[in-house]
């Protein structure tokens, strides 16, 4: 159950964004594992998990984009049916309160992993290890 | 006619449209309210009673006392107020001193339609801003410090334009929502008219060569 470093950066609603975006990183050589917009009217916050996090921060500050670096809770859970759902159980057995949540799933897909990001991590993290089968 | 910016094309309209004479004014709150200058019938600039105002040109900037003919600072004083006497008081209106006589026969001089401000302030919806106070507001609520732009825009209508940067920015959607919502209701509780809050990335605002000019006013003069 890895704490993951995510990448948050603040942009206009305007088209052309996620290419500028991602145009960046592939620039750098970096892999995105995975991607998440959240938007409100004239503006939003692009959330992604990349295989080299502080490099693509620095990347986007030299660029001048507005980013930040938090993080966040990976769980491993079966990419099979009822994978997510038998995770959502033990998240609200924790009374964790999810305030993001989005899904990378390997190419390998002997399992995904659901990325949460909840006000605290590290007693997150606690409180889920105590279920021993993550 | 007075108090905020018309052209001569809208006062002759108005007198073509009502059929009636219409004379520029000026005037300010801190002498008496309108009339501190009027028009005669010959609608050739702005008669102003010297009798009651003392009336000086000044270099905004130096101070220096201008002839008669020459863009300046307005500066007034009152010569028969009691209660409260205001003595040289700067109007930070640009104008100039007619020279020669008005064919009214009147010999209070004239001064011209009022060219500009020798300040940022501007006027919307009737209430007089200085861009300082939204620097104000902006700078305690958020620490907001030049990354911002004021546009004026068509139906009297005030743009702020913020830029997120790195200190304004934790990556979480709702609190830059919440920042939005704060400086849109602070910033009307200070200037006394509600704008419109924008949220832009960095370097997205132009930048100007030397001073920064910050108030864009894009409104039609009609």
């Amino acid at each position: 159950m890895p704490i993951l470093k995510q990448l948050s950066v603040f942009v206009q609603n305007r088209p052309g964004k996620i290419e500028r975006l991602t145009g960046i990183l592939a620039e750098s050589k970096i892999n995105i594992l995975a991607f998440n917009i959240a938007s409100s009217g004239e503006y939003g916050v692009i959330k992604m998990i990349v295989d080299k996090p502080e490099l693509a921060n620095k990347k986007y500050k030299e660029a001048g984009l507005t980013s930040y670096l938090s993080e966040v809770l990976g769980i491993v859970m079966k990419d099979k049916p009822g994978g997510l759902n038998y995770l959502a159980k033990i998240i609200t057995k924790n009374k964790l309160n999810v305030e993001n949540a989005y899904v990378y799933v390997p190419k390998s897909r002997k399992n995904a992993m659901l990325i949460i990001d909840v006000r605290d991590i590290k007693e997150a993290k606690q409180n889920l290890a105590f279920d021993k089968k993550l | 006619m007075g108090a905020e910016p018309y052209t001569e094309e809208t006062r002759k309209k108005i007198e073509d449209i009502l059929k009636v004479k219409v004379y520029n004014s000026y005037g300010l709150t801190e002498m008496n309210g309108p009339g501190v200058a009027f028009e005669c019938e010959y609608q050739d600039g702005m008669h102003l009673w010297e009798d009651s105002y003392l009336m000086e040109i000044v270099n905004p900037e130096t101070g220096k006392q201008l002839p008669e003919g020459e863009t300046g600072e307005l500066i007034l004083t009152t010569l028969t107020r009691e209660g409260m006497p205001i003595i040289r008081y700067r109007t930070r209106d640009l104008t100039f001193i007619i020279p020669g006589k008005c064919k009214c026969g009147r010999t209070h001089r004239r001064i011209s339609r009022i060219k500009g401000r020798a300040d940022d302030m501007f006027i919307i919806r009737g209430v007089n801003i200085y861009p300082q106070q939204i620097e104000r507001v902006l700078m305690s609520v958020a620490h907001v410090e030049k990354n911002y732009q004021i546009y004026l825009e068509d139906g009297d209508k005030i743009k702020v334009k913020v830029e997120i940067t790195k200190k304004l920015f934790d990556g979480n959607l709702d609190n830059l929502k919440k920042l939005q919502c704060d400086l849109t209701e602070n910033l009307k509780t200070e200037i006394l008219v509600r704008p419109n809050v924008e949220l832009v990335e960095p370097g997205t605002l132009p930048v100007s060569e030397g001073k920064a000019k910050r108030v864009f006013d894009n409104r039609k003069i009609y």
